[in-house]
């Protein structure tokens, strides 16, 4: 259950769209079903009350819109961001991929968002409605007479279980009180693979990268894939590929990507969750943020702009690697 | 379609004892694009090169392929060739079937195997070549010189003489560096200020070079042949043009009581001096932290008394741009600071000194007038102790010292002890070593009269702890050969510190994009075939900042830096190296990952307007290579996520290919 209401929400984007603040908002849309919310673009305060919604299955990280909105759009956009969504907003304006001045960013305070995979699991499919009363969830699905009741904790998503800040990193506004970095175990699934023989770890993640139906998700929602022209999509590049007829995706695609965006990627946790296939991809970025922190020092990609990534960065007080090398051994 | 040619080498039975040359030449025949191929003894050689210009002729060919030793070699012994008979020098390629096959090899048939795959793999990269050519920049004929050490005073004398500008940047009031510090210099014990300052005198007179003095670098842009530098030369108060050097605002300075740097803190000077006599420029400075008038407006005593009207207290800072074709690195070496090595009481007794302090003990023009006397009570010292490696070879007390040899120690110690038993055969001198170094001509026949002829006690162990107790400094020792503790009241303890980088070098090394060490020494080109050359293009090293020196050894290095700087000087024009990053705008999302990671800043970001398939226009950011700055390293190519960045002439295509071919 959110702290923050969509009434809230509502009467702030409408304030600001009103006062001419911003020409328009980037918000939570009504989709199809309750749980299926689509990010949209709001640019009347009618528009808002007609469309915009806000609840527990309001993941969507809105910063990588912001690449493509404020190229294209007149004036400022309103952006709502939960915690997790401003470092993504940072590592964007870290690699200069929006214009600051375009944005009015509003941080919002978040409790942690529903896995629909997870209230699935417990409701059965068919779901015609949910809502929400309190900490509880009330799934209405087209075979059961009686609404079913869910904790909200029980179907939290990964990365909420593990969430790595309720401190918002970037804002012009905040709603809410200002929360801090948490403690989070998010590296004990990591730690739980690398205790895995090698053979069983090729043999998890070959299980899993099978089911990969290469639609792509992953990259299109992953904020730190923002490039122009993706390799995957460039006929030129060698590794284009666009459709699972070999075995590509297991062995190359998600490599590649998670190199891409090492040093790079929040773990905001996006590729997850948008994966129709339900494959824990962000175990493998999380691997590289775990290893990177360990041979080169903490590191949160986001944590503040214009922050040097190790391995995207070079600097004459750059570690040895040698000392690199005898860390990594260290660790092992 | 290429028409390759492909020339295979025996290089004599260095590669034909171990691979057969004929297989290879006939393996390769049936690879794509190849319509030639041979083998020959010597490739190299002028008859081998006249056959492959034949065959470029003959078979009208496109790109060539010569299976020889390694392209550090012959790469641009066979580009030349090639140039020769009409074709592009860069549709060339290497494979190596030498360092990295026959001499690696014992066995013909492996050997034979993998010659095969290395010609396959450069065939396939051949057959994406495209001609290049390189471009062309002119060069600024002026030479920078940082730091006026006896290194960069050499180097500058070099340069200037053979008709070039130079400008020297010191940091302090005057040049010199640490020689104009030192009483006696080994081996052949002339006075460092007698062969010293006659050379400062001539860079004074010198009509081709500046001295901006009490001035550094703040800022360095360009590359080789076109750096564009900024000196912020820091206010002195005083006009340097009408300064006489007559010193008697020095004289008349009422604040008498401000440590003096020169002899190290053992004596004073006033807030208005000139380091020493022979000063170059003999100019005075204030010490803005000392002067009663800069600090409270309260004095103006030397203003009164200078007769030429030279001093102004209104002085600012002043920041000269200025362009130069190339950069000399003379920036030298400190003692490291003894704070740290308490175990030899050198915070504890004003007894336990340096070995710069004790050169400063023994100069004429020193503290103590050059009589050897105690810096507590002024007394003369019987007992003298000398500790080698203070500091130096500490492999276990990183945090303390440094891990490295400092090189002159052993024989500036012997100096010292040889010397002080030479003009006080009163005294008890003994030196504590781990090894004693002297390598270098006459510098064991030098060592070997301090403990021969002069009865010096040298012994093989270190000091574990000095404790001063009454006038007296207790030393604990152990003497390693004779295998007992030694107890030794001493009344002087001479530490003969290790030597580091000045700590302005690496900031200096950040705006050279100039590569240092862990220990902060500048890194040369190649440490045995370009000592005197940065990595970095135009950027050259002399002295003690390269690496722990003596004079004799700092004087050739800057000759030799010298040379290279006339050699880039001379030119009109450079030819770059048509191997440079490029960056397809069309793909770059203008994210600085490459400029991030590239060593020599040759990325920049400009904002262009595209014209959108929606006939809209885009404004983006995208990265620039300036190919004059660009080395080719490749650094941002493997960061540029979405594969904008690409090198001329290895692309990523050719090296996948390369790569497909060896795995194919
Ligand atoms: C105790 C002692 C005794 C020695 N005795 C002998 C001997 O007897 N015989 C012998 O051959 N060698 C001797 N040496 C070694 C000798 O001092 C060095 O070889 C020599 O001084 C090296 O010269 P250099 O110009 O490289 O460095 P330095 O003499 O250190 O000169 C460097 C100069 O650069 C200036 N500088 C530094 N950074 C900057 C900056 N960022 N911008 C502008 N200017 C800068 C410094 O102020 C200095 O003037 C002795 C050394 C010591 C410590
Ligand atoms: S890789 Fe996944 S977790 Fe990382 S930034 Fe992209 S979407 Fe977020
Ligand atoms: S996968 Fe790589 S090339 Fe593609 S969008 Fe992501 S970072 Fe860019
Ligand atoms: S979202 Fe999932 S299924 Fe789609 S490409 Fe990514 S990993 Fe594959
Ligand atoms: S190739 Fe190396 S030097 Fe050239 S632009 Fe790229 S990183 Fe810089
Ligand atoms: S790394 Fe690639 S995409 Fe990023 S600025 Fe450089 S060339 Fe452009």
């Amino acid at each position: 259950m959110q702290k923050i209401t969509r009434e809230q929400l509502l009467a702030k984007a409408s304030e600001l769209l009103s006062n001419g603040t911003v020409s328009c908002v980037l918000g939570w849309g009504l989709g199809e079903f309750d749980y299926d919310v689509t990010p949209t673009i709001f640019k009347s305060v009618e528009e808002l009350e007609n469309g915009f919604v806000f609840n527990d299955f309001c993941g969507a990280n809105f910063s990588k819109y912001l690449v493509n909105k404020t190229a294209k759009l007149e004036g400022k956009i309103l952006v709502f961001l939960k915690p997790c969504d401003t470092y993504s907003f940072n590592q964007l304006l870290t690699e200069h991929r929006f214009d600051r001045e375009k944005v009015y960013a509003v941080g919002i305070p978040c409790e942690g968002m529903a896995d629909i995979a997870k209230v699935k699991a417990i409701s059965g499919d068919g779901i015609a409605a949910i809502g929400s009363n309190g900490d509880k969830l009330t799934v209405t699905t087209l075979y059961d007479d009686e609404a079913i009741v869910i904790d909200t904790n029980e179907v939290l998503a990964e990365r909420c279980i593990n969430c790595k800040s309720k401190k918002h990193v970037a804002y012009d506004e905040l709603m809410g009180e200002e929360g801090d970095v948490t403690q989070s175990n998010r590296f004990d699934e990591v730690a739980r693979l690398e205790a895995m023989t090698p053979d069983e770890r090729f043999a998890f993640w070959q299980n899993e990268l099978s089911r990969c139906i290469r639609c792509n998700a992953c990259r299109d929602a992953c904020p730190a894939c923002t490039c122009e022209k993706c390799v995957f999509d460039n006929p030129s590049s060698g590794v284009e590929n666009k459709s699972p007829a070999n075995s590509f995706e297991e062995k190359l695609f998600h490599i590649i990507r998670a190199y891409h965006v090492a040093g790079r990627c929040t773990d905001c946790g996006e590729c997850s969750r948008v994966c129709p296939q339900n494959i824990p991809l962000h175990l493998l970025n999380r691997k590289f943020i775990k290893d990177m922190n360990e041979f080169y020092g903490e590191y949160q990609a986001g944590a503040e702009v214009g922050s040097r990534a190790p391995l995207v960065s070079y600097t004459t007080e750059d570690l040895e690697p040698g000392e690199v090398f005898n860390r990594g051994e260290n660790n092992a | 379609m290429q028409r390759v040619g492909v020339f295979v080498c025996w290089c004599g039975t260095n590669i034909a004892g171990t691979v057969d040359v004929v297989a290879v030449a006939e393996a390769l025949k049936s690879e794509p694009g190849v319509v030639f191929s041979a083998n020959y003894q010597y490739m190299c050689s002028q008859a081998g090169q006249d056959m492959i210009k034949e065959a470029i002729k003959e078979h009208k060919l496109t790109g060539i392929v010569v299976c020889s030793c390694s392209p550090r070699m012959h790469e641009a012994t066979f580009r030349k060739t090639a140039a020769a008979a009409g074709l592009n020098p860069y549709m060339v390629e290497i494979a190596n079937i030498r360092e990295q096959c026959s001499w690696v090899h014992k066995d013909m048939l492996t050997g034979t195997e993998k010659a095969i795959i290395l010609g396959k793999a450069a065939i396939a990269k051949v057959n994406l070549n495209a001609p290049l050519t390189p471009g062309e920049s002119p060069v600024t004929k002026r030479a920078l010189v940082i730091g006026g050490g006896i290194a960069g005073i050499q180097t500058a004398l070099d340069i200037a003489d053979a008709g070039f500008p130079v400008d020297i940047v010191e940091k302090k009031p005057t040049i010199g560096g640490k020689m104009a510090q030192l009483d006696k210099t080994f081996p052949t014990l002339d006075c460092a200020a007698c062969i010293l300052t006659p050379k400062m005198v001539d860079v004074a007179q010198h009509d081709k070079i500046r001295i901006f003095s009490y001035s550094e670098v703040t800022e360095v842009n360009g590359f080789v042949g076109n750096f564009d530098v900024t000196i912020k030369k820091n206010a002195r108060y005083v006009k340097e043009d009408v300064c006489t050097g007559c010193g008697a605002c020095v004289e008349k300075c009422p604040m008498k009581r401000i440590p003096n740097e020169f002899n190290l803190g053992m004596d004073n000077r006033p807030a208005i001096y000139i380091p020493f006599a022979q000063a170059v420029p003999k100019v005075a400075t204030i010490d803005p932290n000392a002067c009663n008038m800069l600090k409270n407006g309260k004095c103006g005593v030397c203003s009164k008394v200078c007769a030429a009207g030279a001093i102004d207290y209104t002085q600012k800072d002043e920041y000269i741009n200025e362009k130069y074709g190339a950069i000399v690195v003379a920036t030298g070496f400190n003692p490291i600071s003894m704070d740290k090595f308490d175990e030899y009481a050198y915070n504890q007794s004003k007894d336990v000194i340096t070995s710069l302090e004790f050169e400063r003990l023994t100069n004429a023009a020193g503290p103590s007038a050059g009589k050897l006397l105690r810096p507590s009570d002024g007394k003369h010292p019987h007992t003298i102790v000398f500790v080698q490696c203070v500091g130096s070879r500490c492999e276990s007390c990183a945090e303390k010292g440094k891990e490295y040899c400092s090189k002159i120690c052993c024989m500036y110690t012997a100096k010292h002890a040889m010397l002080t038993r030479d003009k006080y055969p009163d005294t008890e001198v003994y030196v504590f070593y781990i090894d004693v170094r002297t390598p270098g001509k006459n510098f064991d026949e030098f060592y070997r009269r301090a403990v021969e002829e002069y009865g010096v006690k040298y012994v093989k162990g270190m000091v574990g702890k000095v404790v001063p107790e009454g006038d007296k400094l207790k030393v604990q020792a152990s003497d390693l050969i004779a295998n007992k503790q030694l107890h030794i009241d001493a009344d002087l303890v001479v530490l003969a510190a290790a030597i580091e980088p000045d700590k302005s070098a690496r900031p200096l090394a950040t705006m050279l994009t100039a590569s240092m060490d862990t220990n902060d020494f500048f890194t040369e080109a190649h440490p045995k075939l370009r000592p005197v050359e940065s990595p970095t293009a135009g950027v050259f090293l002399s002295g003690a900042c390269q690496g722990p020196k003596d004079i004799p050894e700092t004087v050739s290095q800057a000759g030799a830096a010298a040379s290279k700087v006339i050699g880039l000087l001379a030119k009109d024009k450079l030819t770059g190296n048509p191997c440079v990053a490029n960056s397809n705008e069309l793909m770059c999302n203008g994210c600085s990952s490459c400029a991030n990671v590239c060593p020599y800043g040759a990325i920049t970001y400009e904002d262009k307007e595209f014209r959108m398939p929606d006939r809209t226009t885009k404004v983006r950011r995208v990265a620039v290579v300036n190919p004059a700055v660009c080395q080719g390293c490749g650094a941002c190519t493997v960061t540029c996520p979405s594969g904008a960045m690409d090198l001329k002439g290895f692309a990523n295509l050719q090296i996948m290919a390369e790569v497909d071919a060896i795995c194919k």
